[in-house]
């Protein structure tokens, strides 16, 4: 099907073969990998049955089980059947959404399994603990004391060894760097509070702080394992960036020959073979017909080019092959030029410390100060060690982190929940709390405020539409495509006696019909002698003679004018930053009222322009020429139906690529700031007066363990507000 | 006060048990899916026993 330049490339044969190799997309061997999809319309016993059952017939797909709570589907396939799977389910009326293993609601790992384990251990040691507590509490004495306490001592003393230890070896580590971290004065009150109530046992003491230590580790566990599951998956964009870039290529010569990349130097002359990626930056020296820059610049018209036009690594050559000659090195490509732009954006955003650091930051010098200040006090006073160590320990105890440790993961699981309930599907749960203070947002044109895809709108008589449609059929130009859609919507079968269908990469495609020439194509070749205006998105269909003009349109979202509307509302002066041209990027921010950042714009130069707007801009894209600017925005989301990439980078995906999620996105990221700084307030106060109760020795155990839950109760409740509020 | 000497054993001991059991319900993927097994039971598929479960870990790309 392809002809050739190179006298000595082969046929089909080869460019199969090659389409594998020089896909920029790394592939492993066809081996079998769990999949994940969201399934965001299942609701019931039957949505389970039917989903699994449809799902299983398919050949090659294994193990498929629907998770009702999560609203995914997971099976074992070839990566390659996503697309029949993604078609099977719609088929069943569902709607599928490839998922990543990096997104939060999806993650399953050791790490979290563990500190759940670590929480259950102490969550029955506390409540053990405190049932012979209370006992001690009521009035025990003497010996019944003492035997209640050793009790208490032979539970806690292993519980808290197992379930502190991430407490222990986090602080261990932080001091040794000479740092001070939260996890140091836990750790020092767990360790105090067990050892001090050892003593206090052997010596036959009154007071013993057995449970407190269990409730500090028990609470603070939580808030742990809470930060765990909404913590930013480690995928790095740049990483994955790089995965794509393509690593071998075609080089010409009496045999061609795979090469790796790196390999090629400048006048090197490769073959990209129709569908291939482009490997390297370079001029077209033969061959001609369409790319696809959506990559690059995000645009969904394929561009025709022709020997003397430049072409760059990323692109897919739809036409014949082509031979490019090099013309820059590999590492300096566009390509890796994004790549190091996003690898520098995301250092930067690392940098980000959230509000629970911030907290930190004044918490633990300021407690460990209070506790020294204690002992030191009490020493000086009564000269009694047992009595002051006792003390400081009551202090650090009061202190209580727990309030602080389960202020901010208490709401942002609860945040995270809500938003996966609301369709969106949350990377990093730090994002919320930029989402809350953004004052700018930014959106890219095509795919994110359009549909990305070219509708046809032309009006044609039902046998012309077939005709076309049957001309269309087996073609992947978008506009073919388009034609096969608006066919299937009104429920034209394509003909089917179409006779000599040659593809003419670039122009279109011809056949006879019914003893007449048919054609479907470019304006110009259909129809050299008609008149085509350049604005529209233009082909034509050709009938023996005649010509009827196809026109097609890249339609609107329907939710954007409500989307824009709210966001002049809230003061968040939208703007659009598009790769398209300048004339279609105005008329659409003339229509609503955007401000146009930048218009046919190259991804190093949106990176730039979103760095100009400001430390809280937020930024709505779908492509890989966004990916970068996307990095370098302090928050990006990104619809369900972006690249692969792009989704899996971006900090926010929008599961049914339906954007008025995002004022809700606002609504709740702002509601959850709110709280979080509510609990801050919640646990100084609390701190404010348990600490000089404590201070003066009026912390028995009981009022240390009525404190401790009292005000990790408080601040859950708190949190769950986020549960209840309007949407 | 000599019967805490035989109920506080006792009542370590159950509730070593129902330690044990809550690690098992961990362990076996019990908690993955609330909703889904409780909509589980409604179809007739697994009368004779649960769905088996697939291997835990996913497989890196």
């Amino acid at each position: 099907m392809s002809v050739s330049a190179c006298p000595a490339c082969g046929s089909g044969g080869i460019t199969e073969a090659v389409l594998d190799k020089t896909s920029a997309v790394a592939q492993s061997s066809s081996a079998d990998q769990t999949l994940l999809f969201s399934l965001p319309d299942i609701h019931c016993a039957a949505c389970i049955a039917g989903v699994e059952a449809g799902v299983s017939r398919l050949a090659g797909v294994r193990d498929a089980r629907v998770n009702l709570t999560r609203k995914q589907l997971r099976l074992t396939a070839d990566p390659a059947l996503e697309g029949r799977v993604i078609e099977a389910l719609s088929n069943l009326g569902y709607r599928a959404l490839p998922l990543d293993t990096s997104t939060l609601a999806t993650r399953r790992d050791e790490a979290g399994r563990r500190l759940l384990m670590r929480l259950g251990v102490s969550g029955f040691a506390m409540m053990n603990v405190m049932l012979l507590s209370v006992s001690v509490w009521s009035g025990a004495a003497d010996v019944t004391r003492d035997f209640l306490h050793l009790v208490s001592a032979v539970i806690a003393l292993p519980a808290v060894a197992f379930a502190a230890v991430p407490f222990f070896t986090s602080a261990f580590g932080a001091l040794r760097a000479g740092r001070l971290n939260m996890d140091v004065p836990i750790s020092l009150a767990i360790v105090l509070a067990s050892l001090t109530s050892l003593y206090e046992t052997i010596h036959g003491g009154e007071h013993a702080y057995f449970d407190a230590a269990l409730s500090l580790t028990f609470f603070l566990l939580l808030g742990r394992y809470l930060n765990h599951i909404t913590r930013a998956s480690s995928l790095s964009a740049a990483a994955e960036l790089a995965a794509l870039e393509p690593r071998k290529a075609l080089l010409c010569g009496p045999v061609p020959q795979l090469v790796p990349v790196e390999t090629l130097k400048l006048g090197d002359v490769v073959l990209v073979p129709m569908g291939a990626h482009v490997p390297v930056d370079g001029e077209i020296i033969s061959g001609q017909g369409e790319v696809d820059t959506a990559r690059l610049t995000g645009e969904t018209m394929p561009q025709p080019v022709s020997p003397g036009r430049e072409v760059f690594a990323g692109m897919v050559n739809l036409g014949e092959a082509l031979e490019v000659r090099m013309t820059r090195a590999p590492e300096a490509s566009l390509a890796a030029r994004i790549r190091a732009l996003v690898e520098q954006a995301e250092t930067a955003r690392s940098r980000y410390t959230g509000l629970a650091e911030q907290a930190a930051r004044i918490y633990a010098p300021l407690v460990h100060g209070l506790a020294a200040l204690a002992f030191l006090g009490w020493y000086l006073v009564s000269g009694d060690l047992r009595l002051s160590v006792t003390i400081a320990t009551a202090v650090l105890i009061i202190t209580c982190p727990c309030a602080l440790g389960l202020a901010v993961p208490a709401v942002m699981s609860a945040a995270v929940s809500r938003l996966f309930s609301l369709g969106v599907l949350v990377k990093d749960g730090s994002a919320i709390e930029r989402m809350a203070v953004i004052d700018k947002i930014v959106f890219d044109k095509t795919g994110t405020l359009t549909r990305g895809k070219p509708e046809l709108v032309s009006d044609l008589p039902p046998e012309q539409l077939a005709l076309a449609a049957g001309l269309a059929r087996g073609s992947a130009h978008p506009l073919s495509e388009a034609v096969l859609a608006r066919a299937d919507a009104l429920g034209i079968a394509p003909v089917s006696d179409l006779v000599d269908r040659v593809e003419h990469p670039g122009l279109g495609v011809s056949a006879h019909w019914r003893g007449q020439a048919v054609a479907l194509g470019r304006s110009d070749w259909v129809d050299p002698e008609g008149t085509t205006s350049g604005a529209e998105i233009q082909n034509a269909l050709g009938i023996g003679e005649q010509a009827v003009s196809l026109r097609y349109v890249d339609s609107i979202r329907p939710e954007t004018s409500d989307l824009l509307a709210w966001c002049h509302g809230a003061k968040l002066a939208p703007a659009l930053l598009s790769g398209d041209r300048a004339e279609t990027v105005q008329e659409l921010a003339d229509r609503y009222g955007l401000k146009v950042l930048g218009a046919a714009v190259m991804p190093d130069e949106k990176l730039e322009l979103i760095q100009g707007q400001g430390a809280h801009v937020a930024m709505v894209g779908d492509g890989l020429n966004d990916t970068a600017a996307m990095q370098a925005a302090s928050v990006s989301i990104a619809p369900g139906a972006a690249l692969d990439i792009t989704r899996r980078t971006a900090d926010f995906i929008l599961m049914n690529d339906d954007l008025s999620r995002i004022p809700k996105l606002a609504r709740i990221s702002s509601q959850a700031r709110k709280r979080i700084l509510e609990n801050f307030a919640i646990a100084a106060i609390y701190n404010m007066v348990a600490v000089p109760v404590a201070f003066f020795g009026y912390a028995t155990p009981l009022a240390a363990a009525i404190a401790m839950s009292t005000s990790s109760i408080l601040v859950s409740l708190n949190a769950y507000r986020l549960y209840r509020s309007a949407s | 006060m000599s019967i805490l000497l035989i109920l506080v054993p006792i009542s370590l001991f159950l509730g070593c048990v129902g330690m044990l059991g809550f690690f098992w319900t961990l362990r076996s993927d019990q908690y993955d899916d609330l909703d889904g097994s409780s909509m589980r039971i409604l179809s007739d598929q697994y009368d004779e026993k649960p769905k088996p479960q697939e291997s835990t870990a996913p497989k890196k790309r």
